[in-house]
């Protein structure tokens, strides 16, 4: 069946909106059909993909106004007669057609102290329980594929990302706080630099997410609790003055 | 076609995308779906009267909308008023300014209504309908100049677990409420607003403890589950059933929300008369 598909083509400069038009046949996804515009189009198409599974990140894109990785659309989900548009990423700069240049986040990622685990008692190693693991196991799903930054209003419509870390690295901060093992106190950090004030709990990175991470529900506004515990509770700073605070130990 | 020259071909303006779904369909159900409960919120607690109905008797029991429990103090005057002894401090005072109505709602509406705009899913949902930022994911919202969230004036959202303390407060007056629905001048006996009034509590349970700050307060806040001697605490089974709660918080805002006005306009209903109260007291 022929697949009518609007593509946007373009550098850091220019561009404009291209239509393709491609044969496909069942169970292809969006990536795919990319891959045959290259072939039989333009094969001068830029579009940056790896693994097809949906494992990489790598293949970011926003398909009809959505930001979705291409290899995990499946083209059944359009009517036929729908027109398909394709767009890079809004949130980063384009570098050519449909690859955008993410590395404003390895740079956010650069800033977050890393994971410090307590000392070993007496030379034993350190266990962990199923049921303290579990939590911070779900951050560990993500795969970097940078769709709710995208997605996050703050930086992507307020460009506020001078102020605002955005939601992968909130989860990335609260993998390493809710982690039962490690020490470092990044609170105040979180507050300050990382801009967990910022968000206003819209939940678009939590809706976008392809691991199907809750960002927003188990990751940012647990995070912004403890922000409120250190910050803004002057029952639990009493509290904490008079029986101790529950500081990570050494 | 111009505008679609921009890089990526996004184009600026509020309400851009191109998403071709009804993406303006939730935050405009949403966004009326509670200007509608707070008109008639307001409607009601304006009124000061026909909140309570016992059939006449002034024995134990009756039926009190919600919206006005718990009466601090009571105008005995009003037209379908409670009894002075359901008063916790007495008649309307003298000293009360003039300026505030002769209604007990508004002397408690504000604890619960903090609550509820203070929620981290009502947030969601208003910033979303009422400030358009963003309306939906991917549609551009109202570009503000200097963008601050909530760390400006919104930084009083972080009163959310206080105003959970005073949400506990109401569940607990309201389940007394919803016993006192289940007796009528003394005698025990089931009423169809007995039966709004029993579920009312237990809908406004289910949203104040799935809560997220009391999710954080129960258990969240620890790193640790089972230190130090591995073995699993109570906070952990409690964060778990919060947490089972707190999945489903939408759901319980809305039918806590839409129940509580249900059992205003019930009991109103039937203290002006407007409908009869099927039950096993036989009127």
């Amino acid at each position: 069946m022929e697949r009518n598909f609007k593509i946007w083509r373009g550098d850091a400069e220019k561009g404009e909106f291209k239509n393709y038009a491609v044969k496909l046949e069942q169970g292809m996804v969006v990536l795919d059909a990319i891959h045959r515009i290259q072939v039989e189009h333009a094969n001068d198409l830029a579009v940056r993909w790896n693994c097809k599974a949906g494992k990489c990140g790598s293949c970011s894109v926003e398909i009809n106004g959505r930001p979705k990785l291409a290899c995990m659309t499946r083209m059944n989900e359009f009517s036929p007669e729908e027109v398909i548009t394709v767009q890079p990423m809004k949130t980063f700069p384009v570098i050519k057609d449909l690859v955008t240049d993410v590395s404003w986040n390895y740079e956010q990622n650069k800033m977050i102290p890393p994971f410090k685990p307590r000392k070993k008692k007496n030379g034993i190693d350190h266990v962990m329980y199923q049921q303290d693991v579990e939590r911070i196991q779900e951050f560990r799903k993500c795969i970097e594929c940078y769709l709710c930054q995208d997605v996050c209003h703050v930086l992507r419509d307020q460009d506020k990302k001078e102020k605002f870390v955005g939601p992968r690295f909130m989860i990335r901060l609260a993998s390493l706080e809710m982690h039962p093992l490690d020490i470092d106190d990044r609170i105040p950090k979180i507050k300050n630099d990382f801009g967990s004030g910022m968000c206003n709990i819209t939940r678009c990175c939590t809706d976008v997410c392809p691991e199907h991470i809750q960002i927003t529900d188990n990751g940012i506004i647990p995070l912004k609790e403890r922000v409120v515990d250190r910050f803004y509770d002057p029952v639990r700073w009493i509290y904490n003055k008079l029986f101790g605070n529950g500081a990570k130990q050494e | 076609m111009n505008n679609e020259q921009t890089i990526g071909g996004y184009e600026a303006g509020l309400f851009q995308t191109h998403r071709p779904d009804t993406w303006w369909l939730e935050p405009l159900l949403t966004g009326l779906g509670f200007l509608s409960f707070v008109i008639y919120t307001t409607w009601a607690m304006f009124q000061g009267d026909y909140y309570w109905w016992s059939a006449g008797s002034e024995g134990f029991g009756g039926y009190l909308s919600p919206f006005y429990s718990p009466l601090l103090f009571i105008e005995e005057s009003a037209a379908g008023s409670a009894p002075l002894l359901h008063a916790w401090f007495g008649p309307w005072p003298e000293w009360m300014p003039n300026l505030i109505p002769v209604t007990p709602a508004i002397l408690i509406l504000a604890g619960p209504l903090s609550f509820r705009l203070t929620c981290y899913y009502y947030r969601k949902f208003y910033y979303r309908s009422y400030f358009l930022s963003p309306p939906a994911c991917a549609v551009a919202g109202v570009h503000q100049k200097d963008y601050k969230g909530e760390t400006a004036l919104l930084v009083i959202q972080n009163i959310h677990r206080f105003t959970l303390y005073i949400a506990i407060g109401f569940v607990a007056v309201l389940s007394y409420d919803a016993f006192l629905s289940f007796f009528r001048d003394g005698k025990f006996g089931v009423g169809v607003g007995s039966i709004i009034l029993f579920l009312n509590p237990i809908f406004l349970a289910g949203y104040t403890f799935g809560c997220h700050a009391f999710r954080h307060l129960s258990g969240g806040r620890h790193d640790c589950f089972t230190c130090p001697q591995g073995k699993e605490k109570v906070s952990f089974k409690i964060w778990q059933g919060v947490s089972w709660l707190n999945g489903r918080h939408m759901f319980w805002a809305w039918i806590s929300m839409i129940w509580v006005a249900l059992g205003d306009i019930y009991v109103r209903l039937v203290a002006k008369g407007y409908w009869t109260d099927f039950s096993t007291w036989g009127n």
